[in-house]
This record gives C-alpha cells, structure tokens and sequence, in this order.
C-alpha cells in the first residue's frame, strides 16, 4: 500500500490534468443559454446546434481538405527526408535534423505570421495553399520522427537476407523495408492529421474568412455569442480524436512508433 | 529429402578464393587470403573477434567488396556480381527472419524471388520445414517462436533455394548451452543429408572441432592454419593456432640441441628436457625454438621416478572437472604449467601450497621456431 501523500499527489496531478477539459465538457451539457459552471441538469440542444451551424459544416469540411493535403504532403516530404537522414551520411545532414525539429521550438505565430509576410510578398492570398503550406510545416516533425523511428528499428540484416535470396534492392525495399515502416508511416500521417485538424494560432493568420478551419471558425464564434456550442463541439473533437489514437495504437502499435514504449 | 547437390555442378573445387583482400581506409580487414574449397565439404573459419572472418564471409555473400582478389564459385568468378544473383544461401547471427511475414512465407521467400510455379514452392517450402522438424507451424509468426526454431527457420530458408554454398556466420551463439549442443548436432544431420558445400564461421573452438572437415584459423586478417581438426589439434603450425585451440601449456624460449637420436631443449636456470628427435623438428642445432604441451601431456612424476623431464613446483589450483582434474602448479624459472589427470586423487595427494613433481612428455610436445 502505498502512502496516503503519494494518493493525494497523483489526484492532485490527475485533477489539474483533466480539470480544464472537464469543465468544457461539462458546460456543453448546460441546458442554458449562458456559458456558466457548474452547470444545471443535462441537454443536448448545443451538440444539435453545433452540427447545424453552416460555419461549423464548412470549417469542418475546410479542416478536412487542410489536413488531408498537409498530412499526405508531409508524410511524403517528411518520410523521404526520414530515410535520407536514416540511410546516408552527408554534409549538412546536422543542420538538415535541426532544420526538420525546428517547428518544436518556434511558436506557431510565428509561423503563421511569417507564411502572411511571404504571401504578401509573393502575392498569395490567404486561403487553402498557404494554409496546407503553413500546416505542413508545423506537422513534419511528427511525421519524419514517426518514419525515422520504424525505419530505425528495422534490423539491415533483414535486406541482406532478402537479398541473399534473390531480391532485387527494389524487391527488398516493395517487399521488405516498405511493409515494415508502413505503420510508422500511417501512424505518422495520423498524429500530423489530428495536430492540423485542431491548429489554432497558425491558422488565424492564414485563414481567410471562406477557409477558415474548424478552431478559427469556433474562436470566431465565441467573440460574438457566449453559448456552450463551442464546448459541444470541443467534445466531439475530442470523442473523435480519442477514437481515431485508441485504434490507431491498436493498428499500427502508435506507441511503438513514437518511441514512447521503447521496445 | 534427396540431395541437394546441383545435377548441374561442374566438377572441381565448390569455392576458390583467390588472394582477396580488404581493406577499411588504413586498416587491413583481411590481407590476402587464399582458399579452396572442396565440393560438399563443412570448412570452418575460426579465430577470435576482430580476425576478418566475418568480412571474408561477407565477401562471399557479396556485402561487402573485395578491395583486391578474386572469389570464385562453381568455376564462376562471382567477384563483381550482386548479392542477389549469387546463388549462395546464408543463416545470419540475428537470424534476420521477416518479422511481417509467417514462418511458411519466410522459408518461401527466396522461391518466389526465383518465380517458381506456386504448386513447386508449396511443394519445396514443405519438404524443408519438415526436414528442419518445423511442421504445424508454417502459419506461425516469428515473433512467436524460440530460439531454436528461429534458428530452424532461418536454416530452412537458406537451404529450400539449393545454394551452391551455405554460409553459416555464428548461428549457434545466440542459443543457451544446452540448445546449442542439440544444434551441432542437428547441423552435422543437415550437413550429411543435403551435401551442401558449407563455410562455417565461429570464434568457437569447440563448436569447430566437433563440426569441420577442415578448419581455417584466421587472425588479424591473415589465415594462420588450414587443417583438418585433428592436425590443427596435434600439430598446431605456429604459437597463435597452439594457444587457441584447446588448452595448451606454452614453455618460454629455449636452445634446441641434437645429438644423434635425441634432442634437446634447454631451458635457461631450468635445465635440460629431452626426447628422441622427430622428423618434423627440422631446426639448425642452437635454434631459438618454443615447446607447447597439451595439460593431458604432462603428469604428476610417479614416487622415485628418475629421468631428466622432470619439473618440480608448487600446487597452485586444483580444477576440479568430475571425470578429470585440472592442476595448475607454479613451477620457478618457468610460470603456471597445467597437468591433467584422471579422477580426484591428486586433490588429496598434493594438496594446493605443497610441492609436486611434474613428468613432461616432450617428445609429443609441439616445437615452434620462436
């Protein structure tokens, strides 16, 4: 048994974890109008609301075109780059990493502003490509670490096994090496669509008010109504989000792929 | 399962290796060696870690490029050809099975890269996994097997493509003790039903002993012996091969004198050890010259024994083996000098700390020029 302190520790931890997103879920349940907590009785009229809202629909659909172009161009960038920096050393492969993890460490205004500038300067208006450029930017890293690490853990032996037995390289790469990184690739490609999918402080910034995403659209929301909808819509972002990970843990062994389980 | 010696094998030696050479920028992997290789044969290459015989290995695998030589196989010089169009099957230390596939495709592999007609790989695919005793799990994943049937996998996938050569590079170091016995033995099978010519790598002395037709003994690159285990145990050419296989006592530097029928080595502040001269102790009277003994070539003196072999020392360790006993005795002028004796009694005969006199049988000792 452990110590009463050490229980108490971890609520407390857990507690100021959860607490923020409970209160949002909590509220989207608020059978009032008013954005209040602690709320009273239970409704679903603000999920009902939030399906039916056109700005939602169309930043949801928005969101989805986004995602779905950043996520698959970064995946194909950021798994080519994978194998370049895995396979092969070169000059300027350190500055090449340090380039591609760069996006950990600048703030996504900064981005977002920047990628404004470079549209002004080189008469981009904001819109889908200047969004799906910005988002792709952000998510690479997700998706070359996810491709780096399975192609790390594939053991070189294997190629020269195929190739002991008569594959050709293209062979050992369509038959041996491709399988094996595929769920690193596809688990790379999920993470990058959930991060893009729910990007905020970029978006602003490169979203025009046609093509603003699911995020914007909400912000935009709050500013002139103060009804839960956007907790509603919170949680069913969440719902989803959590749905999409616990399978693709169960698919493609996500934790595996990103290193967080280190066998 | 029928043979799998190649109806279409030309006579001759299976695999010629000719003076190859590689080098790692200024380091010298492997330096010049030459090699034949008879049809069928089981050759071992042996040495310690870090001696090439990995590299050599892989050079005829075609992972790695000669820097100099040539290496033929079956009267083909395969030196610049691809590792994919060698023809030469390999089972690697790791294994290297294809974690995605099961243990039937696995074995399948190296037949459907030949495009073979499927009912021909079916057939050959269950032919090798019942000879390697793997029956009942060709849907298996790798992942869900032991080490030895890994192991089997890894070897039925080598041989089901009839190689002309198998290549072996440790595959039983990876086992516990008890498998790995289980496994020599299994080899040996497999090596005399399928007749395949096999390169053997192991830095394993025993593993070589109990395998090989004929051993190499390679260090820092050079191949310092080739012989059959037999020879290389009894004749040992040089200090390196006497002092790595089996166990060895190495005698310092003495004078080698001939008189007549008999020789003599004489050791400084020890003394004079002689024997009847053999023909193989070609060296020039006042030669600088090295003795080895085996520990089974030298026992305690019997009480009175006279003779000029004879050492006397101090009981240093008793290593007790169940059917023999090791005694390492400290004897002045020379170092530790190992007996090796039947049964238990010299523990209680010649307690550790008292002196022992020692009878070397010189004329089964292994004389090297120093």
């Amino acid at each position: 048994m452990r110590s009463f302190a050490f229980w108490s520790l971890v609520t407390a931890i857990l507690a100021y974890m959860t607490l923020p997103t409970l209160v949002v879920l909590m509220t989207s349940v608020n059978p009032t109008e008013i954005l209040a907590f602690p709320s009273e009785g239970v409704s679903f009229q603000w999920y009902e609301k939030a399906l039916t809202y056109p700005d939602f629909q169309i930043a949801f659909r928005n969101g989805l075109i986004v995602t779905g172009f950043a996520s698959t161009l970064a995946l194909i960038v950021g798994s080519a780059f994978a194998w370049l920096v895995q396979r092969y050393s070169f000059r300027g492969r350190g500055l090449l990493e340090a380039v591609l993890w760069s996006p950990l460490i600048i703030p996504h205004f900064t981005l977002g502003f920047g990628f404004l500038l470079l549209g002004g300067a080189f008469g981009l208006q904001q819109g889908y490509v200047m969004i799906v450029l910005a988002h792709m930017v952000l998510v690479m890293p997700f998706v070359t670490r996810a491709v780096y690490v399975s192609l790390a853990n594939i053991d070189p032996n294997l190629a020269r096994a195929a190739a002991n037995l008569g594959a050709s390289p293209f062979q050992v790469l369509m038959r041996i090496e491709l399988p094996l990184v595929l769920p690193g690739m596809a688990g790379g490609w999920l993470i990058a669509a959930v991060l893009s999918l729910t990007e905020f402080t970029a978006s602003l910034y490169v979203t025009g008010s046609r093509t603003q995403t699911l995020p914007v659209a909400m912000y935009n929301y709050i500013r002139e109504y103060a009804d839960p909808t956007v907790s509603a819509v919170s949680a069913m972002l969440i719902i989803v989000t959590t749905l999409i990970m616990f399978i693709a843990d169960r698919a493609f062994g996500l934790r595996r792929v990103l290193a967080i389980d280190t066998h | 399962m029928t043979p799998h010696t190649r109806p279409d094998s030309p006579a001759g030696d299976a695999v010629e290796i000719v003076r190859v050479r590689k080098e790692f920028g200024a380091a010298v992997g492997v330096a010049d060696v030459s090699l034949t290789v008879g049809r069928g044969e089981f050759i071992t290459l042996l040495g310690p870690s870090g001696c090439g015989k990995s590299t050599l290995l892989g050079m005829i695998a075609g992972f790695v490029t000669p820097t100099a030589g040539k290496i033929i196989v079956d009267g083909v010089d395969l030196t610049e050809v691809e590792p994919y169009r060698r023809d030469i099957g390999m089972v690697f230390q790791s294994y290297a099975l294809f974690p995605h596939m099961n243990v039937f495709d696995n074995v399948a592999f190296g037949l459907k890269m030949r495009r073979l007609p499927k009912a021909q790989i079916e057939a050959e695919v269950r032919r090798a996994i019942e000879m390697m005793k793997l029956t009942g799990m060709e849907s298996r994943r790798v992942r869900q097997l032991s080490g030895g049937q890994q192991q089997r996998v890894a070897l039925a996938r080598a041989i089901v493509i009839r190689p002309k050569v198998l290549l072996l590079d440790e595959p039983l170091s990876a086992l516990d003790k008890n498998l790995r016995a289980q496994m020599q033995v299994e080899l040996s099978d497999l090596h005399r039903k399928t007749g395949l010519t096999t390169i053997f790598v192991t830095h394993d002395q025993g593993e070589a002993l109990s395998l090989s037709d004929r051993i190499v003994v390679m260090n820092r690159g050079e191949v310092q012996q080739v012989a059959t285990p037999i020879e290389l145990y009894r004749t040992p050419a040089n200090g390196f091969v006497a002092s790595f296989i089996g166990e060895i006592n190495a005698l310092p530097k003495a004078r080698y004198e001939r008189a007549g029928e008999m020789a003599a080595l004489v050791l400084p502040g020890v003394g004079r050890l002689t024997a009847p001269a053999r023909a193989q102790w070609s060296f020039n009277d006042g030669a600088e010259v090295q003795a080895f003994l085996r520990p089974e070539q030298v026992r305690p003196a019997l009480p009175g024994e006279a003779g000029a072999n004879l050492l006397t020392g101090t009981v240093a360790a008793h290593i007790y083996q169940g059917s023999h006993t090791i005694t390492r005795v400290e004897v002045p002028g020379i170092g530790l000098v190992e007996t090796r004796v039947t049964g238990a009694e010299i523990i209680s005969a010649h307690p550790v700390g008292t002196p022992i006199t020692l009878s070397l049988d010189i004329g089964e000792a292994v004389l090297i020029a120093a």
